[in-house]
């Protein structure tokens, strides 16, 4: 018997699967939701909440809601002169179909609007490349984006040279209004509300000024009154017949608000470097733009991503006041729209609405998704 | 409109109107190939945008029957579409030739402001709706003591509101939104006992009620708001072709003209018709308003006379289905009554 030391086992015990409440989903149920009686409590309430309110709201949104249709009758029931049974509630989807157009693009000539789609196209092409880490050419591609497309859109969009015919801004409108406002705001307001947080923290005492004093007046005044400042009384200032583009103005006033905005994110980034940062730059005998470019910034944008995406999304959904000018953008085109007695039905302002909340949504929380990942890829020094 | 800026914009118009309003439009008009007009931003029936973004409605068809007197095209207009705050800063600053936007016609604003009124088209007042089934026996605004009243804030509506409850001694209650949608939300889930609005914003509001048959507008209308398009002062060739274009569609509708027969009626011995329509042997009508001889059928040809115009854009040919009431003509008992072109 070579084997009588009986408790050594020879084999390996085959391994067991891990009992049924530490795996699986019943594990997950109960890490997450039935953890703590607190939380089990918590998950019935928000369970009951959705068997509430899911049903009716996806009953409204798809089940019953009409698709297809050319007029009001389609989505209104008979009592209100339409077509539907009586007690009938749902989205009328058919108006946003046959408004889309418009909505996309306002009221822009419409053998015209290939430019528009060009210009989405070719601005797709050149921003998708740059989100990506990976992809080459980052300094061309960002020239392209940032230089040479506003350039390009400028003469596609607006028209008026190379035979192609003008399209004035006053036809502008819906989401292409939003993204241009939004785009040009956006590529304006980071460099200068660099440039302007780094003059406030600036030793010259005129620049200094200059950034506080324009930081503290545009900060101190909402961007409702300064367009409607521009749009009321400037017109009034000017020489008879002289006329500033309303777009520009807008353009213009959104800009430099993101700017004042900004500049107060990236200082905060700023005054989180240490001082020995700056100071081992100086001992290095970096110049101040070499410090300021190697040192300082790549350290301090990090630190604020967060803030740089809140301020995009803000402005982003701040283009919508331009409404005050009489521009419409993508909400305010599809509110123009309520008004045309064609469509005027009981579903189609909740219909309207939930459409722009929803385009709104998908371009915000993409930038949201968007700025989490680049945390993450830029957290390589410590975590916190 | 908020006070302060009516005063503003008289203070800064006083200053401002003299300068901007001497040159002549119509050669600017010409000169640069069509009419600006500016319309409201949204107004069912008289301006707003159609499925393929086209505007549409009887504010809008003035401006086109403005563009087919000028240049024989109704095509060559551009609109502006403006909101109550800027509509005046916009005629006055020469931005737009003619401001055709549910304006009510006011001595303040013909005279302050410095704007002409060329006309009304619209005969609007400030009116009631509510619900028939929620009040019943309800028939007249003197029984909604009490009531809670839904009104949107910030306009002269309000003001309306508030003078003529306390005129009849009658308590109210307003409830008071900032944006329109909000204001039909809450009456429709029967917030409120009584909305008030002008009355060709009651119809429309109707049409996005959820059972609109329950509701009825009440007759008593509490404001007079003749609505008109307006022009600069100072200019009175403008003035007199904005004015005219008006009167020659209601004078088409009182003749008979319409849109179908405009070119038969050419042929007609009518004296007056041969009149309006240029065809009078060496007429001088159209070239005296700096116009040419054909500008009435170019209009006719263009939106119709005011009955189809009105039909089309808020009357039975239009889901708003408004009567014609007050802007009937004079013969049939209504307020249009256009002077004679002779």
């Amino acid at each position: 018997m070579e084997h009588d030391v009986s408790y050594v086992r020879t084999e390996m015990v085959n391994a067991q699967a891990a009992p049924a409440s530490e795996r699986g989903v019943v594990k997950w149920l109960r890490e997450n939701l039935v953890a703590t009686p607190m939380d089990a409590i918590l998950t019935i309430i928000s369970i009951a909440l959705l068997v509430y309110f899911l049903p009716s709201a996806l009953r409204w949104l798809f089940i019953d809601a009409q698709w297809s249709g050319s007029d009001r009758s389609f989505c209104a029931t008979v009592a209100q002169g339409g077509a539907q049974p009586d007690g009938w509630s749902g989205a009328c989807w058919a108006f946003v179909k046959a408004k889309y157009e418009q909505f996309l693009f306002g009221r822009y000539t419409i053998s015209e609007r290939w430019r528009v789609v060009l210009v989405g196209a070719m601005f797709v092409a050149l921003f998708v490349p740059l989100l990506i880490p990976r992809a080459p050419y980052k300094l061309a591609n960002a020239f392209l984006l940032f230089v040479v497309l506003p350039i390009v859109s400028f003469f596609l969009l607006v028209g008026g040279y190379f035979g192609l015919p003008r399209v004035e801004t006053q036809l502008w409108g819906g989401l292409m209004v939003t993204l241009v406002l939004s785009f040009v705001a956006i590529a304006v307001s980071l460099p200068l509300g660099i440039l302007l947080a780094l003059g406030r923290r600036s030793d010259m005492p005129v620049i200094k000024m200059f950034s506080v004093i324009f930081i503290e007046t545009v900060r101190g005044v909402p961007l409702v009154t300064v367009l409607f400042m521009a749009s009321v009384m400037l017109p009034l200032f000017l020489p008879a017949g002289v006329t500033f583009d309303k777009f520009l103005r807008a353009l213009i006033g959104v800009a430099l608000f993101a700017a004042a905005y900004m500049a107060e994110v990236v200082r905060g980034g700023l005054q989180a470097i240490p001082k020995g940062q700056y100071e081992g730059a100086d001992s290095l005998g970096l110049s101040y733009w070499q410090k300021t470019g190697l040192i300082v910034l790549p350290q301090a944008l990090k630190l604020v991503i967060p803030g740089i995406v809140n301020t995009f999304i803000g402005i982003f959904k701040d283009t919508s006041l331009v409404y005050i000018i009489g521009m419409f953008d993508l909400l305010g085109i599809i509110r123009q729209n309520f008004a045309d007695a064609t469509w005027a039905t009981a579903q189609t302002p909740m219909t309207g609405l939930i459409f722009a909340g929803f385009v709104f949504w998908v371009f915000c929380f993409g930038m949201s998704r968007y700025s989490i990942y680049m945390e993450r890829r830029l957290d390589t020094g410590y975590r916190r | 409109m908020n006070k302060t800026v009516k005063v503003v914009l008289g203070v800064a118009a006083l200053g401002f109107a003299a300068s901007t309003a001497s040159a002549a439009t119509l050669d600017d008009v010409k000169a640069k190939g069509f009419v600006q007009c500016g319309v409201n931003t949204a107004l069912a029936g008289f301006s707003a945008p159609d499925d393929k973004g086209d505007w549409k409605g009887l504010d809008v068809d003035l401006c086109r029957a403005v563009a087919a007197a000028v240049f024989g095209d109704a095509t060559k207009v551009k609109f502006t579409p403006t909101n109550a705050k800027e509509r005046f800063t916009a005629l006055q600053s020469g931005e737009i030739d003619l401001l055709s936007r549910n304006t009510t016609w006011t001595l303040s604003r013909d005279t302050s402001l410095g704007f002409n009124f060329a006309g009304v088209n619209y005969y609007d007042g400030q009116g009631f709706m509510i619900n028939a089934k929620k009040l019943p026996g309800v028939n007249s605004a003197l029984q909604l003591s009490g009531a809670s009243v839904c009104v949107q804030s910030g306009t002269t509506t309000e003001l309306n509101l508030a003078d003529y409850f306390k005129a009849n001694n009658l308590e109210y209650n307003p409830v008071v939104f900032e944006k329109l949608e909000e204001v039909n939300a809450a009456y429709d889930a029967g917030r409120c006992d009584a909305y008030t609005t002008d009355q060709s914003g009651l119809y429309s509001i109707r049409l996005t009620l959820a059972a609109p048959d329950d509701h009825i507008v009440l007759p008593e209308i509490i404001s007079k708001e003749p609505l008109g398009p307006a022009v600069r002062q100072g200019d009175d060739q403008w003035f007199d072709i904005v004015k005219w274009s008006l009167y020659a569609m209601v004078l088409a509708e009182e003749y008979g003209i319409t849109q179908a027969n405009v070119d038969e009626m050419k042929n007609s011995p009518n004296p007056d018709i041969k009149r309006i329509l240029g065809t009078e042997a060496d007429s001088k009508l159209g070239t005296d308003l700096g116009l040419s001889n054909d500008w009435v059928v170019n209009i006719i040809k263009a939106v119709g006379n005011y009955g189809e115009s009105f039909e089309r854009n808020v009357g039975q040919g239009s889901p708003l289905k408004i009567a014609r009431g007050l802007n009937a003509l004079w013969t049939k008992g209504g307020l249009q009554y256009a002077m004679p072109i002779r």
